[in-house]
């Protein structure tokens, strides 16, 4: 392991260059608001970040990243574009795994520029990759970005688009989700019972802040949805060959091409992807040998909505990854109270990049 | 050098565990003042009685304070992360039989998956602005639940006590409690979800697998298992 000191000094290289490249430095509170973490990644960042409280201002955690604090300061005071660069200990808490580190140092950059998103993307992507170039790591990329728009662009009920939508980030309920709507699952027998009943509510004391009116909605809702043609086969297939695409650039958006006959809400995301490559093109990036994986970021990258990236030591693959970032614009739009800007930026390892570097 | 076993210090789980026990030829016994917590071990050599709380026996054993300790499954699992690395467990008791559950209010009829759940999460903070609260002291027992299950939308609320009275009190949506009969959930108007059941239970003997021991330490910890028929 690299000492403190080594990494410190591997950070300030490392936010230099983001300088030299045009960003400005800034540095964030390491306590941050619980509620609003909360707000954004639900219970489950518990599990993930410190907590920590006092009696006057109740829970705050120990900063899990440098992204939401970097945006509620830009949505507060920046002018645009802007350009931000950052290093400091970011804290993540370990309940699993006692080889993972529960702090170290980061360092970011992150763009807030909407005149050209892809040239954007590319200038994050670009530099990483060449701040990276001597470790020889593999990049993989995706875009949520067109999986989103793959569901929203189903023929079926804006309930279920919905619901979908809000799951894109967990994937075994959106699997699940998809098998009830397709009818690949079927309704429970009770359910079926509850649904057929003329009076379906019953006797049981009303209790608690959910309302009686409110079991009454779910109830037509649901019996509304179960009226609901089915998603079709064909759309099916399509997103299930959507999200298993995996493969270099120029066959990805191929493959992608041919997806988008059954599926054609997907491209103007599609396109979005070949403005990207050109962008990369122009930057010098060797996008022939680049990977695309359509499903890359679902699990853990929840304010992405576009772009997304991240890079691997392949000799290595007990480490997490030492670079990963991607489009927040959605991140912008909730924190901005009205406002919203295109944002795009990511986060490098230093600790990691030395241990690699040896 | 003796070694030690825990064992919780009052009530029901105290007086089976000396029972389980005594069947196997070791009488465990509180000895001085009905409040003084000193105990006495006859039958076996070497074997030392600590009386501890219950919820304190998983963080004794963890850190190697105690060799070997009765308490629940449900307060291991809570209580210590990666608990199979630093306990083993030796024998279910057989008594203490309690159920980790979900419930939700009997009127809520659209409600009995662990899918309507997050549903109705969805719906309810959409209307009321605020996550569907969920009470319980099992944060993280319950929060790996939810989160295995894909559940999202919901506030872990904390709750020490009288838990299945929060949602009537309005500061509770959901409990997530442990319950042996259901009655206490019947008589406060909840109910169980079908695939809500988090954990099983039971009074359980554990292992330290932190606790270090002489040569004579191990003899006697084999003694002792011996004498209750688990070596």
């Amino acid at each position: 392991m690299p000492t403190r000191t080594d990494t410190l000094a591997e950070a300030a290289r490392l936010r230099a260059a983001f300088e030299d490249a045009g960003a400005q430095a800034v540095e964030t509170p390491i306590l941050q608001s619980a509620d609003l973490l909360l707000d954004l990644y639900g219970e489950d960042i518990r599990a993930r970040a410190y907590v920590t409280s006092d009696a006057l201002r109740g829970e705050q955690m120990l900063r899990p990243d440098f992204t939401v604090p970097v945006v509620q300061m830009h949505m507060s005071d920046g002018a645009e574009p802007a350009r931000y660069t950052y290093s400091g200990e970011v804290f993540r808490r370990q309940e699993h795994d006692e080889d993972r580190a529960n702090e170290y140092i980061q360092v970011g950059y992150e763009v807030f520029d909407g005149t050209d998103p892809a040239a954007a993307d590319a200038e994050v992507f670009a530099l990483f990759a060449q701040l990276l170039a001597p470790l020889g790591l593999r990049a993989s990329t995706g875009d949520i970005g067109l999986l989103m728009a793959a569901v929203q662009g189903l023929q079926t009920t804006d309930r279920r688009k919905a619901a979908l939508m809000r799951h894109i980030w967990r994937p075994r309920r959106f699997r699940a989700l998809l098998d009830r709507y397709s009818g690949r699952t079927q309704m429970s027998a009770a359910r079926e019972a509850l649904l057929a009943e003329d009076d379906p509510l019953g006797t049981a004391p009303e209790i608690g802040v959910r309302s009686r009116p409110e079991v009454a909605a779910r109830i037509d809702a649901l019996r509304a949805d179960a009226t609901s043609p089915p998603i079709s086969r064909t759309e099916i297939t399509a997103l299930d060959a959507l999200l298993d695409t995996r493969e270099t650039m120029p066959f990805a958006i191929e493959q992608i091409s041919d997806i988008a006959v059954d599926l054609p809400a997907i491209r103007p995301a599609l396109d979005r992807i070949h403005t990207r490559l050109d962008a990369l093109v122009a930057r010098g990036l060797d996008v022939d040998h680049l990977d695309f994986e359509a499903s890359y970021g679902r699990t853990q990258m929840e304010y992405y909505d576009g772009f997304v990236f991240g890079f691997y030591a392949e000799t290595r693959p007990d480490l997490p990854p030492v670079a990963t970032g991607g489009r927040f614009d959605a991140l912008t739009r909730r924190l901005g109270q009205g406002a919203e800007i295109p944002a795009v930026g990511g986060v490098m390892r230093p600790g990691l990049m030395l241990e690699l570097g040896r | 050098m003796t070694i030690k076993l825990g064992v919780p210090s009052k009530g029901r789980l105290m007086e089976k565990t000396f029972r389980w026990f005594a069947a196997r030829g070791v009488t465990l016994t509180r000895t001085g003042s009905e409040r003084e917590y000193a105990a006495a071990v006859e039958g076996i050599d070497g074997l030392t009685l600590v009386l501890l709380s219950a919820g304190e026996i998983p963080r004794e054993l963890a850190a190697g304070r105690i060799h070997l300790g009765v308490t629940g499954t449900d307060l291991v699992h809570e209580k210590l992360a990666r608990w199979e690395h630093q306990v083993a467990e030796l024998e279910p008791l057989g008594f203490g039989q309690a159920d980790l559950i979900l419930a939700v209010p009997k009127f809520w009829v659209d409600v009995d998956t662990l899918d309507d759940l997050d549903a109705v999460a969805a719906a309810f903070r959409a209307r009321h602005g605020f996550r569907l609260r969920i009470a319980t002291k099992y944060h993280r027992l319950v929060r790996e639940f939810l989160r295995d299950a894909g559940v999202a939308d919901y506030a872990l609320v904390d709750s020490q006590g009288a838990t299945e009275g929060t949602v009537k009190n309005e500061t509770a949506e959901a409990v997530a409690d442990i319950t042996s009969t259901g009655e206490t959930l019947r008589a406060n108007h909840l109910k169980l979800l079908s695939d809500g059941l988090i954990l099983r239970s039971q009074a359980t003997l554990w292992q330290s697998r932190t606790a270090k021991m002489t040569p004579d330490q191990r003899r006697t910890l084999d003694a002792v298992l011996r004498r209750v028929d688990l070596a």
